[in-house]
C-alpha cells in the first residue's frame, strides 16, 4: 500500500489458509504442465514398440523416480481438489468452513502421495 | 470477449477432466500393484477404442487447460504482455496436444513406426 511515496508491503494475507490454497493450486498446475511433455514423450516411446517403452520403464525403476512419482500424485490430487474447490465456490453460495475444507483437501493429496509411495517403493 | 471465453474454456475443461483425473489415478494405483511394465500397459491399451477415447479427450482437454493457465501465470507472475502470453498459450497448447495425442496413438497402436 502506497502512502505518501512510501511503499509498505503488507504480507498479512500470507497467514490466510485460502491464500496458501490458491498458491498450491497455481504451483501444482505449473509443475504438472511442465511435467506433461516428459510424460507424453516417455509414453510416446511405445510408437517404436513395446521394447522401447520397457527399456525406459526399467531405466526409471529407481527409488528417486518413485519418490518423484509420488510427488506427482500429490500434485495431481492437490490440483484436482483445489480445482473442485474453486468451481464449488464460484457456482454455489459461500459456506463457512472453507479453510478447514482447503486444509482437508491438502491432507487428502498428501495421503494419496504417501499411499502411492508405500505401494511402489 | 476473449477473457470470458478463456475463463469458460478453463472451467469446462476442468469439469470434463475431474472424472478423468480420478480414473487416471485409479489406473495408476492399479497399474503399479505388481510393478509397472510395458507389457501390462500396452496389454490394456493396445487396440482399445475405449482407452483411445478416454486418453484422447484427456490429452486435448489438458492441453487447452494448461495453456490457458500458463497464459495467466505468464501475465501475473512474469509480467508478460498480453500478446506474448497469447503466443505462449498457442504454442504450449499446440505442443501439449500434439505430444499428448502422439502418446495416445503410441499406446493404442504400439510399434506403429
Amino acid at each position: 500500500m502506497a502512502t505518501g511515496g512510501e511503499i509498505r508491503r503488507d504480507t498479512g494475507y500470507r497467514r490466510n489458509a485460502l491464500w496458501w490454497a490458491a498458491l498450491v493450486h497455481r504451483i501444482s498446475g505449473l509443475a504438472l504442465a511442465l511435467f506433461l511433455p516428459l510424460h507424453f514423450l516417455a509414453l510416446g516411446l511405445a510408437i517404436e514398440g513395446e521394447a522401447a517403452l520397457e527399456t525406459f520403464i526399467r531405466w526409471s525403476d529407481t527409488p528417486a523416480v518413485k519418490v518423484a512419482e509420488a510427488g506427482l500424485v500429490f500434485l495431481l490430487v492437490a490440483h484436482l481438489v483445489g480445482g473442485l474447490r474453486v468451481m464449488v465456490i464460484e457456482t454455489f453460495a459461500w459456506r463457512p468452513g472453507q479453510k478447514a475444507l482447503a486444509t482437508a483437501g491438502l491432507a487428502v493429496a498428501a495421503i494419496s502421495g504417501g499411499l502411492f509411495l508405500i505401494r511402489v517403493i | 470477449m476473449k477473457a470470458a471465453r478463456l475463463y469458460v474454456a478453463q472451467r469446462l475443461t476442468a469439469a470434463l477432466m475431474a472424472p478423468l483425473v480420478i480414473g487416471h489415478l485409479a489406473v495408476m494405483f492399479y497399474a503399479t500393484s505388481n510393478g509397472l511394465s510395458a507389457a501390462d500397459i500396452l496389454g490394456r491399451t493396445s487396440g482399445s477404442v475405449g482407452w483411445a477415447l478416454f486418453y484422447g479427450v484427456f490429452a486435448v482437454a489438458v492441453a487447452v487447460h494448461a495453456a490457458i493457465g500458463l497464459r495467466a501465470i505468464s501475465i501475473e507472475w512474469a509480467g508478460a504482455s498480453e500478446q506474448a502470453a497469447d503466443g505462449l498459450m498457442l504454442i504450449s497448447g499446440s505442443v501439449l496436444a500434439l505430444l499428448g495425442l502422439r502418446a495416445v496413438a503410441a499406446v493404442v497402436f504400439p510399434g506403429a513406426l
